[in-house]
């Protein structure tokens, strides 16, 4: 089953007179369960096609289908809610909530989604065990290291039980331990959960985990390789 | 539910100088714009109040030709037998006093100095009298039959360097157009705290006064105070008669009304105005808070939150800085209105005619109704102002947000 279906979508921003198309046409189809890797050099177009995935911005032609759901025409709220329910998202830059502890930060998209103080409490705990991170529930980010605020962002992306979490080269900032222990725990949370993962990345090491691998230049799919 | 408040506490506790210091604005801007209104208030109170109780009362019955402007005694322009009204009209419940009054133009002169006053001839024992006898700081008050006997302001006093029991000559212009001149013995010398008042009225029994002036049985008004002033069309409607005008209060100070009127517009303005510079003050602040958290919003947006939620927040941040700033502020003007209203703010004499009576000391007076509506005011401007950064905050695209574009 699909949860993403893109065709021929084309993303052109313009800034002043100058116009850059960021993606030229792409289509391609993510099924559920997939760990996927987008690859391609600096201003290939995966950022802007991950972004696009998320209904973090819009295409400028083209269609996003998400968990069967057109959403280009979706006004912004609508695109947030979609989101909360179906998408996880972990930034390159830690991106937690600086004046939250990790257990807040994981509670948060809970709390956006409705959830009752005793299912947040026991989400939380569980994905806080998942990323091995259980006792660092009160600290802040600034408390933690980098490995550490990325297992917060993952365990945060999973809290909602999404359909797919995409990932924003979440090795770029981390050493070779931490990086690996992400992405192995990213891998154990897709074996076992079923959850979709895809990464924007160019880092080798997180390539050598997909089960596929898209590579774009210059706004195109120019391979895309499974197994 | 997020609880926004807790997010918006530690929000602002991230720069707790800044945080303070935009309370700091809306405490002091609060502080001190209760002060002004209890201070206005204070002056317009004691301003009514005093002028009321020494110029012009509540009502005045006058004979229909009378100009109180020109202080005449001719007998055409007086009550004749004014003491059988004045009792009549004390008899009615609303009325705590009214008694009759005499009131001429004259100069006291001692050895070569002199000064224009106005006689008002008295009935001393009158509840109405109670501000001079009250106020005797030497000597004694008169008494009804003292023939020869005066009480003196004590800015008189002091100019002319009287004592009680020292010996002044007053002149009067009589009835008849006619003047004449006596020695009198000052008894007692009083003060109201209203120099502007007391250094121009000088004091005579009635009795003594009407034939001082050739005004025998005859009085220029009747002065009346009422239990409560909002009472005083109904009296007046009362007490109409035949030849004579009842005056009341409000048409007597036209002017002290309209500068009430005026000075709640001024106030208006001066809340606005400080109001303005501290809501500039906290939009400020918050949009300093929009710019540096923009990536932080743009991971709350794509995490779910939605535009409304984003407003949310930053409003509790604004609502808890006016909580924390205009509590304080509200207790602080409170507890200097407190104690200026105890202890006065001395301006001395303003010299504002008898239009405009002002205590020389002025005591704050801060009701609760403004209280209540200037603090309610400086919330919702605070938070109202808030709304533009919030809004800036909640149209931020995900997208650009998370790359920190505002």
């Amino acid at each position: 089953m699909e949860v993403a279906k893109l065709t021929n979508v084309t993303r052109v921003y313009k800034i002043g007179e100058v116009e850059t198309r960021a993606l030229n046409g792409v289509s391609m189809a993510i099924s559920d369960g997939e760990f996927t890797s987008l690859v391609g050099p600096s201003g290939s177009g995966k950022t802007t096609l991950l972004q696009l995935i998320g209904c973090l911005d819009k295409p400028t032609s083209g269609s996003v289908i998400i968990g069967g759901q057109e959403t280009t025409n979706l006004s912004r709220n609508q695109r947030a809610d979609l989101r909360k329910g179906t998408i996880g998202f972990v930034f390159q830059f830690f991106a937690l909530i600086p004046t939250l502890t990790a257990y807040e930060n994981v509670e948060m998209p809970l709390l956006l989604n409705g959830k009752t103080p005793a299912q947040r409490k026991q989400r939380v705990m569980e994905l806080l065990e998942a990323v091995d991170l259980a006792d660092r529930g009160h600290h802040r980010p600034d408390q933690l290291s980098g490995g550490q605020q990325q297992r917060v962002a993952v365990a945060r992306a999973l809290s909602t039980n999404p359909k797919m979490i995409l990932a924003d080269e979440p090795t770029a900032n981390l050493d070779t331990a931490n990086g690996e222990q992400v992405m192995e725990i990213m891998k154990k949370l897709n074996k076992e959960t079923g959850v979709t993962f895809v990464f924007a990345t160019h880092d080798p090491r997180v390539i050598k985990y997909a089960s596929r691998v898209v590579t774009l230049e210059d706004g195109v799919i120019v391979k895309d390789t499974k197994g | 539910m997020i609880n926004y408040f807790k997010l918006a506490y530690r929000n602002l506790g991230r720069h707790r100088r800044r945080s303070l210091l935009s309370a700091l604005a809306l405490a002091l801007g609060t502080a001190l714009l209760m002060f002004i209104a209890a201070f206005f208030q204070g002056e317009m109170r004691s301003s009514m109040e005093t002028t009321l109780k020494l110029n012009t009362g509540h009502l005045q019955v006058r004979d229909e030709d009378y100009d109180p402007d020109k202080l005449s005694v001719a007998w055409e322009y007086l009550i004749e037998n004014p003491d059988q009204a004045a009792a009549q009209i004390e008899s009615l419940d609303p009325v705590l006093a009214a008694t009759p009054r005499l009131l001429a133009s004259g100069i006291v002169s001692v050895r070569d100095e002199s000064a224009g006053v106005q006689i008002m001839g008295i009935v001393p024992e009158s509840e109405a009298n109670a501000p001079y006898r009250d106020g005797i700081v030497s000597g004694e008050f008169i008494t009804a039959d003292d023939r020869e006997g005066i009480i003196i302001g004590l800015p008189l006093a002091e100019s002319l360097d009287l004592r009680a029991g020292d010996s002044i000559n007053l002149l009067v212009n009589t009835s008849d157009g006619d003047v004449d001149e006596q020695q009198f013995t000052v008894r007692g010398i009083f003060t109201t705290g209203t120099s502007a008042w007391d250094k121009g009225v000088v004091f005579l029994p009635l009795a003594k006064a009407q034939a001082f002036a050739r005004a025998e049985n005859h009085a220029s008004i009747i002065f009346v105070l009422l239990n409560d002033r909002e009472q005083a069309d109904e009296v007046a409607a009362a007490i109409q008669g035949e030849g004579v005008v009842v005056k009341t209060w409000t048409q007597m100070n036209e002017l002290l009304v309209l500068v009430e009127d005026f000075s709640n517009a001024y106030l208006a303005v001066i809340n606005l105005i400080v109001l303005g510079v501290t809501a500039t003050v906290i939009v400020n602040t918050l949009l300093m808070s929009v710019f540096e958290r923009t990536r932080e919003i743009g991971i709350l947006s794509a995490i779910g939150m939605k535009g409304r939620q984003v407003i949310a927040l930053f409003l509790a941040e604004a609502s808890l800085l006016a909580f924390g700033g205009i509590g304080a502020g509200a207790l602080a003007g409170w507890a200097l209105s407190a104690y200026f209203g105890k202890v006065g703010v001395y301006f001395g004499d303003l010299g504002i005619g008898e239009q405009m009576l002002l205590e020389d000391r002025i005591y704050t007076y801060l009701t609760l109704d403004s209280a209540v509506s200037l603090i309610v005011t400086a919330f919702l401007v605070t938070v109202l102002a808030s709304l533009y950064p919030a809004r800036m905050a909640s149209r931020m695209e995900p997208v650009e947000a998370l790359h920190g574009k505002q």
